[in-house]
């Protein structure tokens, strides 16, 4: 499972922080979302999944490629 | 089973302070899209159940633009004053409000928050002490609940906190629905008229602060002026500190009145977090701020809204319903469910709730920690509770210990 991140229309909420830090940050400048790691593993894969579910945006999913 | 013929009047009263108004449960069971009337005599649609909340907020055919005559408003006239200045943010629609959001949530990052935590805790910590010194009972509200989210945005935005006592009583009457027109109107003005001076002295002399770094900001990218900052700030300062204040008086009175709940938070700190979610979705304090004007006709929950209609994103209804969160009505610590409306959804969700949230863990936490024979000074029903209001809190919590 790879994150696929639209910082387009990402709003900076941090949500996806919250869920998952050793995942998600946020650009320094922009407040946007960045994916720290792309193809996360067991309880990381959980707490993007749960960041999905929970982004204000749209701006998160998974692919399965 | 929805009917054009509405059946309900806005704002309804909450008849508990722990519940939502009575009415949202009947309108989720029996017409979750409800046709409502305003005060004025105007109509607009009601969403009550969560999905239909979250579907509009983060659907762009839904304009927040508080000047449209068909925005749903709680005071008739509300459209009028909102015309009067370009409100920030929470008003703009695409493209606008993208760029103007992400010239500022920079500031609002969660790493960005964490890093005031020490200076946060040092703040919650003086006001305990002067609590603690001071004579009992004590009112929650000016000890601990005002100043402390209020001196957190000054210090942020570069606001002197020496003038507290005039921005907190001009932003509780533009939110008091009672307030007459025009004493809402001088309010507004006379914030503006304050924060217009402190931007032109920081033109002057840019600061290092939120403010400041938001003129050098403005002059690097030419986006911008003096208007939409003065804007920002009125925005920045009133969201700062009265929806956080109501929430840390709420928060108290739900721990104090909930001891099991209270003996959760006290044996393990880790329920902390959750703690805040699970009281941001109970009280849901800004029910109605998430409402919507429809630009074209769009299906809600099977319901045809047509252009130009005004439809109110229930956010109390939302978070308590029982598809969502079971038994909404109980108090939970451990709910451990971060999926509630009580920040709102969509672009606009909540730029200021990272910083909320850390206030309201850090305020909790101290204050049980510190005080563990705290209690209430009043009987649970006749405190003053803020029916009057946009955004639902306290007026005084008397407190003893
Ligand atoms: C417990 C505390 C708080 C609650 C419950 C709350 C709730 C909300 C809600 C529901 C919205 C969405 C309005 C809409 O969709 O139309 C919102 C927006 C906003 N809030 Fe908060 N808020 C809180 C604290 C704060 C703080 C501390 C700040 C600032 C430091 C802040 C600044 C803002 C701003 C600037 C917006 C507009 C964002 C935009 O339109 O893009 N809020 N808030
Ligand atoms: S939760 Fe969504 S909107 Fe918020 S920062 Fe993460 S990706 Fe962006």
């Amino acid at each position: 499972m790879r994150i696929v991140a639209d910082t387009s229309r990402c709003v900076g909420a941090g949500q996806c922080v919250l869920s998952e830090p050793e995942v998600f940050d946020q650009d320094e400048e922009e407040g946007t979302v960045v994916v720290l790691v792309e193809r996360p593993g067991g309880g990381e894969l959980e707490g993007a999944r749960e960041a999905v579910g929970i982004c204000p945006s749209g701006a998160l999913s998974l692919s399965e490629d | 089973m929805t009917s054009d013929q509405p059946t309900v009047t806005l704002p309804a009263q909450r008849t508990c302070p722990f519940s939502p108004p009575t009415e949202y449960e009947g309108m989720r069971q029996n017409a979750p899209v409800s046709r409502v009337t305003l005060p004025g005599g105007r109509t607009a649609w009601a969403l009550t159940r969560h999905e239909d909340v979250r579907a509009m907020l983060a659907d762009p055919r839904f304009s927040s633009d508080r000047t449209h005559p068909g925005f749903p408003v709680f005071v008739e006239g509300q459209q009028q004053i909102a015309a009067r200045f370009k409100l920030s943010l929470i008003a703009m629609d695409p493209p606008e409000h993208g760029p103007a959001r992400r010239a500022v949530v920079g500031e609002f990052t969660v790493k960005r928050m964490a890093a005031l935590r020490p200076r946060i805790q040092q703040i919650v910590d003086e006001h305990v002490d002067a609590m603690l010194a001071g004579p009992r009972p004590a009112d929650l509200v000016r000890a601990l609940s005002l100043p402390v989210p209020s001196l957190v945005i000054c210090e942020l935005l570069g606001v002197p906190y020496a003038d507290h006592e005039f921005f907190q009583s001009r932003s509780g009457r533009l939110l008091r629905r009672t307030e007459p027109l025009a004493g809402r109107e001088q309010a507004r003005d006379e914030l503006r008229a304050y924060l217009d001076d402190l931007i032109t002295e920081k033109e002057r002399e840019p600061t290092d602060d939120l403010l400041g770094r938001q003129v050098l900001k403005q002059r690097e990218t030419g986006r911008g002026d003096h208007a939409d900052l003065v804007s920002l700030a009125v925005l920045l300062l009133i969201a700062g500190h009265e929806t956080t204040a109501n929430m840390i008086s709420l928060g108290t009175f739900a721990l104090l009145e909930h001891p099991g709940e209270r003996e959760k938070l006290e044996a393990d700190p880790d329920v902390l977090p959750g703690a805040v979610e699970e009281l941001l979705r109970y009280f849901s304090i800004v029910d109605a701020v998430t409402s919507r004007v429809a630009t074209e006709d769009v299906e809600i929950g099977g319901v045809l809204i047509r252009a130009g209609e005004g439809v109110l994103g229930l956010g109390s209804s939302a978070n308590h319903d029982p598809e969502v969160f079971p038994r909404p009505g109980e108090l939970d610590l451990r709910r451990g469910d971060r999926h509630h409306v009580a920040f709102g959804f969509g672009a606009h969700q909540c730029l200021g709730q990272n910083l909320a949230r850390m206030e309201l863990q850090m305020v909790f936490e101290t204050l049980f920690r510190r005080v563990p024979g705290l209690r209430l000074a009043a009987p649970a029903d006749e405190l003053p509770f803020k029916d009057d209001s946009n955004i639902y809190g306290l007026y005084e919590l008397p407190v003893t210990w």
